[in-house]
């Protein structure tokens, strides 16, 4: 117990438990939504842009926050914009598109900060994530764009899920489809540049598609789903937040380790629960025949 | 005596041995990416390719965190992971959250022998701490002769596997239930062709790095795929684009000290995907 409370005398782990809750509530909702419309290529690709962002920032004197949401929302944009302009696109020519981009994305990223002449502990921070040096005005500004992502999904998320599972029949009925997709695509910018602050830019996975993807694989159920998504980042990033204090390691280690080995022991438990009913639905015609 | 001087530059940059082994490391790496990124992109397994890149980190940060050549690491965890993938997914095509949930894992198990490595053997912090970085972004201009002579060979090596099944890779690719129908083995050829795929990118890590190799895999490839339709010389072609852009990359960073080679690789690959892109679109 006083271990715990030793935790929390340094300003530095208060900050680093508040901004790690704002973001794994944020990640938990706008992953689940990610994992549902099967756009986690294209989240990976928005992380990474991040980087270069994040680098050339820093190379300028600005801060890095200020790189990784410029970037970010821009990449966004930008994706969603070439979505619109090339719909004959095939899939394969999207994919080979984002890889090159994410590629150069991380070629800028590098040579900025070779550029920069910096120390290697900046690259692997901006890559891996550092939750040690998080100030009062970085918690705020997560909390600010945290609370605005959370505000616009909440109001268009019955519309976005009823265009994600189905959009063909959601065009039909009158929504605004491709908006939608665009909205969304910016909002998971917005979610993406605030997990690349705690996990980095190759990390953010941990938190945007381990927890949601965990959740899916327990319930089908909308609201629910989004709720354990939130639920299973918070714990994990407290989980890991605290180990990391006490053992040399860094944290994104535990946050990876963790976020998966829930995602495992959901899609076990999954197959257990189906399994009965399986065997049920296959014992039947054997009966009645 | 040369009046341009950047030219002047230029030609004498195979006096340099660090160059000429990076020119033949280079053209056998490029080769292979060629090859394998055409029928990655053909059969929209991009993503694939992705997460063997950072399985590549993970697997060549793993051996130095245990003390063993790097290369055991690199070679041993792709090729595995590249099967593993295979036989986990339908038909040898794992979809997207099993990839980015295995992928997220491995970074962070990278990010841990990183730091086990660094703070293993103290004292030699610095070149420590480089080695993860040349495994991120590359160190083609530190390759040996030896060890460049390896990597053609190798690359070459994937080159003529690849050749050697392109007609029933090429038939399963486009056209999987038909080409299991005529009685090609599919499943296998997945299996065998994503085990190459991982061979590669170990390959291609040494030159630009496990973070970049998607470029030199994807862009080439597709930037080949979008001007002709044709296989056999969209092979060819997107071999000799890599190649290309591999040669301009180096001889860039050659001229211009300050840009990492790696960096000038990849850039070039983008640059010949932009303006087959433009062409494309424009006939």
């Amino acid at each position: 117990m006083t271990s715990i409370r030793q935790l929390f005398e340094y300003q530095f782990m208060v900050n680093a438990f508040e901004a790690g809750t704002i973001v794994a509530v944020v990640a938990g909702a706008m992953g689940w939504f990610m994992v549902l419309r099967r756009q986690t290529f294209a989240g990976h690709t928005l992380s990474i842009v991040g980087f270069p962002g994040a680098a050339g920032a820093i190379l300028l004197g600005l801060s890095a926050n200020l790189g990784y949401f410029a970037f970010c929302v821009g990449a966004a944009l930008i994706i969603g914009a070439a979505r619109e302009s090339v719909t004959t696109a095939s899939y394969e020519d999207e994919s080979a598109l984002i890889g090159t981009v994410q590629a150069m994305a991380l070629a800028f990223g590098f040579l900025f900060v070779s550029l920069y002449q910096g120390n290697l502990t900046g690259l692997t921070g901006l890559l891996f994530g550092s939750f040690l040096g998080i100030t009062r005005a970085q918690v705020i500004v997560l909390l600010l764009v945290g609370a605005f992502t959370l505000l616009v999904i909440g109001l268009i998320g019955r519309r976005l899920l009823f265009a994600s599972v189905d959009p063909d029949v959601a065009a039909a009925a009158g929504l605004p489809v491709r908006a939608l997709a665009m909205a969304f695509l910016v909002l998971l910018g917005l979610a993406v540049a605030e997990a690349s602050q705690i996990t980095g830019s190759l990390l953010v996975f941990a938190l945007l598609v381990l927890p949601p993807a965990t959740a899916q694989a327990l319930t089908g159920r909308p609201l629910l789903g989004i709720g354990l998504s939130m639920v299973i980042g918070v714990a994990v990033t407290w989980i890991s937040l605290t180990v990391a204090y006490y053992t040399p390691y860094p944290t994104g280690a535990y946050l990876t380790s963790l976020g998966f080995a829930a995602y495992v022991a959901a899609r076990l438990v999954r197959v257990a629960l189906d399994r009965p009913r399986a065997r049920a639905s296959v014992a039947l015609p054997v009966t009645s025949s | 005596m040369s009046v341009d001087p950047l030219l002047g530059s230029l030609s004498g940059i195979f006096s340099h041995e660090f160059m000429r082994s990076a020119f033949l490391a280079g053209t056998g790496i490029a080769a292979a990416c060629g090859v394998v990124g055409y029928f990655l992109v053909l059969r929209a397994q991009v993503f694939t390719g992705d997460a063997l890149s950072h399985v590549a980190f993970t697997g060549a940060l793993a051996a130095l965190a245990a003390g063993v050549d790097l290369r055991f690491g690199l070679f041993g965890a792709t090729i595995a992971v590249g099967i593993g993938i295979g036989l986990l997914g339908q038909s040898a095509r794992a979809d997207d959250v099993v990839i980015g949930s295995v992928f997220a894992w491995m970074m962070g198990l990278g990010v841990l022998f990183l730091s086990i490595y660094i703070s293993g053997s103290s004292g030699s912090n610095g070149s420590n701490g480089t080695a993860g970085v040349s495994v991120l972004f590359g160190s083609i201009l530190g390759l040996s002769p030896v060890a460049a002579v390896a990597a053609a060979a190798v690359g070459l090596g994937v080159c003529a596997l690849i050749l050697l099944v392109a007609r029933p890779l090429l038939f399963s690719s486009v056209d999987e239930a038909v080409a299991a129908a005529a009685g090609v083995p599919v499943r296998a050829l997945g299996i065998g062709f994503l085990a190459i795929v991982g061979l590669t990118a170990a390959e291609t890590t040494q030159a630009v790095g496990a973070l970049l190799l998607l470029g030199l895999l994807t862009a080439p490839a597709a930037a080949a795929i979008r001007l002709t339709t044709r296989p056999s010389r969209g092979i060819a072609l997107s071999a000799g684009l890599a190649i290309l852009a591999t040669w301009a990359g180096l001889a860039f960073s050659y001229a211009v000290p300050s840009a990492p080679p790696s960096f000038a690789i990849v850039g070039a690959a983008t640059v010949v995907y932009g303006l087959a892109s433009l062409r494309a679109s424009r006939a």
